[in-house]
């Protein structure tokens, strides 16, 4: 069991032992998040390069202070300001961040593979932190750690998903890492709002809610856009929420929520069930940076 | 098998060199107040939970232990010393004001030690740290000694002890062990 | 100059008597002479064709030259560089210029460049509506004077069913043929690729084949109803092949063409997310591209065309979604005929001849395609034997981009001579 890898790219490409050397190391890095000083020196001297091509707040802040936490210099580059966003290519970015010698560089942007272009242009490691409808391979990590964290085992779990699959990079990251890791999942959904093929992935799938959800042990709800019922796919938020809004009502009694955040109240998941007791939404939150800094540690001088 | 081991220490040498290490600590801290053991992962875990027990006889005292892991603070992250694996550390005291027995099976280099003394400052302000360790092999490269030794051996750089205990190798045993390979490349 | 052609094996469509080992003579530009064991006279050239085919000099029915107006991705001079290669002596060009193809100057602007820069022949499509804005229809009186003899939107299909009828009607007259392209805008907007788990996977937004489906549908019942001859585009999945097969059947006079890719090549090629996978129609699934091989062996398929739609390398190397589509694909193209065709599924060597001249010069109303006496010594000279590995770096075209990068194929052009001129030879 180990983790060979140069970059972190989704997913998909993982083998069930690289995801658990992954998550492994991450439990020795969330006993430094809860120390008074959380900070080791491990990265010392090593620079990331969080390029942010799309507006993100949470996946930004954790990556940062992961990078933080380690030593590492962080230094963020969002859409809004850089020249990327005034058209310059992939590959001119890319050639300057090379020349910059960054050891690492965090990847967020709306164009699916882009990562992967990069990581073939560049000597740095690249995270993958979300690219179009493609892949979030870290919260893939985070989510299967605070599940592990929660039910000890991932194994023969039964797993919802719920929502926008087709738009969603974190779905699908969750679909590949929660098949390889052994749990049955199904996901619940409007055909508009599910790809086509996707039973092909290997996971069960259902129109409405009905008692495959009651079946769950873990319910994982995504954040529905809210532009989405522009283009057809939807007739409108108040139908969606009276179809798929998950409250305690529609799951089992002994089933847990997790969500990706930010969360659309009142939308998809109601108030109560959000912040209740058998939500993992503030644990993701944690987890997260465990997971990122796991992963920062793991790829460290892969050349 | 391509290495030849040579004993350094046997069992009962072990055992007689724990217990004057736990009545020396007795004697140097006047006694077991404020006093708390750090192992460092793997085997310094091992020779702390014994001079627990050695120091428990004495004094009648259960003093606390934790468990320290300095991966996270070598100097050599990026070489071809990397770890992928990082153990975990549980220091479940509060260790402002505590006097630290930091416990090791070898002190080579001292880089180790270094990185454990950093580590334990991140978790707050001892009193003071003293270092126990089973064996000296010498070639020091920091300005770092033990306050508390098993015993001191000569070592040639291309050599390697091995500290052996019951609880992974089934015997309680000191090894200087020697690559072959590279002792006929020497010249031998 | 007189060149003789000696022990080539002649695949001649058109010519059934004319096939086989002979040798042709060619006189001022024309073929003087075909036969056996010809004597090569004072100061004639002599090519040894030993073991090579000798073909109808190829004809493309689907060309972007990008002039005028996109220079920089290709220029007459060098697409008809590349054509020659690739063992084309006659190439249409699609009118999706700037400005577009829509009146008789731009014909005549790119014959005069042609006749100028190229080495081989060019002839042009034209837009079927002004501007290929979809809403009024061009003067094709003038253009059919000018020499056009075939209408197309390409890159866009004419929308508005309406219009496309009345298109079809006019044109008839002339005749001009219509060359559809046929996709549904609706169903294909902001697609990357083609439809299926592979986009599912990827997270790129699908080309579902009922856009394309859909659309050849409406225009084969549009040119039955205005009792026109219809040409479909550069077709990709087994739907629109089955209803062109259905439609000739019935007997209407409607044809087709595939591309070299959508017979070679699947939608898993574009994992990994390479920009010279991004083509429109985008590649297709297994079934599809075995219905583009069936189509072309059993005729319902009669051409192959090459698409050829190359851009600039700072256009390709991009995000995949903001990538142009399109690939250079002249360069290529006999060669994976050949090798795909004919070496792998068996097709018959004439069969995918024919659909790359003599099939096309019917469309295109050229007599050209075939190999006689007295006629234009336009021909290839193509050896079989030779495997080679595809350099885009080596093209003669300004794109580059390529799916086919680092493949094998077997076959190759060795000469390519238009009008009794060398215009490429392999060396």
């Amino acid at each position: 069991m180990s983790f060979t890898r140069k970059d972190l790219l989704g997913i998909e490409e993982l083998s069930a032992g690289e995801i658990q050397s992954l998550l492994v190391a991450a439990v020795s890095f969330k006993e430094i998040i809860e120390r008074n000083v959380k900070k080791v020196p491990t990265l010392r001297g090593k620079t990331i390069i969080n390029l942010f091509l799309e507006p993100s707040t949470r996946t930004r802040i954790s990556f940062e202070l992961a990078g933080k936490y380690l030593s590492a210099d962080v230094i963020n580059i969002s859409a809004g300001g850089s020249s990327v966003s005034k058209g310059e290519s992939l590959l001119d970015t890319a050639k300057t961040l090379e020349a910059m010698k960054a050891d690492y560089l965090v990847v967020r942007t709306p164009f699916a593979g882009a990562p992967l272009y990069l990581a073939k242009m560049v000597k740095s490691a690249v995270i993958n932190a979300g690219d179009g409808a493609h892949e979030h391979p870290t919260q893939a990590l985070l989510d299967l750690f605070t599940i592990q964290e929660k039910f000890q085992q991932i194994r023969s779990l039964k797993v919802a998903i719920i929502g926008d699959i087709s738009h969603s990079r974190v779905a699908r990251s969750n679909i590949w890492g929660l098949l390889k890791l052994g749990a049955e999942v199904t996901l619940i959904a409007p055909p508009t709002l599910l790809p086509i093929d996707i039973e092909k992935m290997g996971v069960k799938v259902r129109f409405k809610i009905d008692d495959e959800l009651k079946k769950a042990d873990l319910v994982y709800v995504l954040r529905l856009q809210r532009e989405r019922q522009r283009g057809g796919l939807l007739p409108g938020l108040r139908e969606y929420a009276r179809l798929y809004g998950i409250n305690s009502s529609r799951i089992s009694k002994k089933a847990m929520v997790m969500h990706p955040g930010p969360l659309n109240q009142g939308i998809e998941i109601d108030d109560e069930l959000a912040y209740g007791p058998r939500s993992l939404v503030t644990d993701q939150v944690t987890n997260g940076l465990a997971v990122r800094m796991a992963v920062l540690y793991l790829l460290v001088g892969k050349k | 098998m391509a290495t030849k081991k040579m004993l350094a220490m046997d069992s009962s040498e072990i055992k007689r060199a724990l217990r004057r290490i736990a009545s020396e600590i007795i004697e140097k801290n006047n006694g077991t107040n404020e006093l708390a053991i750090v192992g460092m992962v793997t085997k310094g875990v091992f020779l702390g939970n014994r001079l627990v027990k050695e120091i428990n006889c004495l004094e009648d005292v259960a003093i606390p232990m934790g468990v320290l892991d300095t991966t996270l603070y070598r100097d050599d992250v990026n070489s071809k010393n990397f770890r992928p694996r990082v153990e975990q550390t549980e220091i479940n005291f509060d260790i402002n004001g505590k006097k630290i027995i930091l416990v090791d099976d070898v002190i080579y280099t001292g880089r180790t030690v270094r990185a454990a003394l950093d580590a334990l400052m991140d978790f707050g302000r001892p009193q003071c740290i003293q270092l126990a360790v089973m064996i000296d092999r010498g070639h020091r490269e920091l300005p770092i000694s033990a306050d508390y030794l098993g015993k001191l051996i000569e070592t040639r750089k291309d050599e390697q002890v091995l500290v052996a205990v019951k609880e992974i190798e089934k015997e309680d045993m000191v090894y200087i062990v020697k690559d072959k390979k590279k002792s006929v490349k020497d010249g031998k | 100059m007189n060149l003789l052609i000696k022990n080539g094996d002649l695949v001649n469509p058109g010519k059934p008597k004319l096939n086989g080992k002979l040798d042709l003579l060619v006189k001022q530009g024309k073929i003087a002479k075909i036969g056996e064991n010809l004597k090569a006279g004072k100061g004639c050239q002599v090519i040894d064709a030993t073991r090579q085919y000798v073909f109808p000099g190829l004809v493309d029915l689907h060309v972007h030259l990008r002039e005028p107006g996109h220079e920089y991705k290709e220029d007459i001079a060098s697409g008809t560089k590349a054509a020659a290669r690739g063992g084309f002596t006659t190439i249409n060009c699609m009118p999706n210029t700037e400005p577009p193809i829509d009146n008789r100057s731009v014909v005549e602007f790119v014959r005069e460049v042609a006749k100028a820069s190229g080495v081989i022949r060019v002839v042009t499509t034209a837009c079927i509506t002004k501007g290929r804005a979809g809403k009024e229809l061009v003067e094709m009186a003038d253009l059919y004077e000018a020499g056009v003899r075939t209408l197309s939107d390409d890159g866009d299909m004419v929308e508005d069913a309406h219009l496309m009828r009345r298109a079809l009607e006019y044109a008839g007259m002339f005749p001009l043929t219509i060359i559809s392209h046929a996709e549904v805008a609706g169903l294909s907007r902001g697609g990357d690729m083609n439809e299926g788990f592979v986009s599912t996977k990827l997270g790129l937004k699908g080309i579902p084949a009922a856009a394309e489906e859909i659309a050849v549908a409406r225009d084969i019942r549009l040119a039955e109803l205005a009792k026109a001859r219809l040409h479909l585009a550069h077709l990709s999945t087994t739907g629109s092949i089955e209803l062109l097969r259905t439609a000739q059947k019935r007997g209407l006079p409607i044809t087709g063409e595939v591309t070299p890719h959508h017979f070679t090549l699947t939608d898993e090629e574009t994992v990994g997310y390479d920009t010279s996978t991004k083509v429109n129609p985008p590649l297709r699934e297994r079934q599809d591209v075995l219905a583009c091989v069936r189509g072309i062996e059993d005729g319902t398929i009669s051409c192959i065309a090459t698409d050829h739609a190359p851009h600039a390398g700072f256009e390709k190397e991009r995000e995949y979604s903001r990538a142009p589509f399109g690939i250079s694909g002249l360069e290529t193209a006999v060669s994976l005929a050949f090798t795909e065709l004919h070496l792998k599924h068996k097709i018959p060597l004439a069969t995918i001849i024919a659909a790359l001249t003599i099939n096309p010069a019917r469309i295109l109303a050229l007599d050209i395609g075939t190999l006689a006496e007295n006629g234009p010594a336009s021909l290839t000279i193509f050896d079989p034997n030779l495997k080679w590995r595809v350099e885009p770096s080596a093209f003669l075209s300004k794109g580059k981009s390529t799916p086919f990068a680092g493949r094998e194929l077997t076959g190759r052009v060795s000469s390519t001579i238009y009008n009794g001129r060398l215009v490429y030879q392999f060396d």
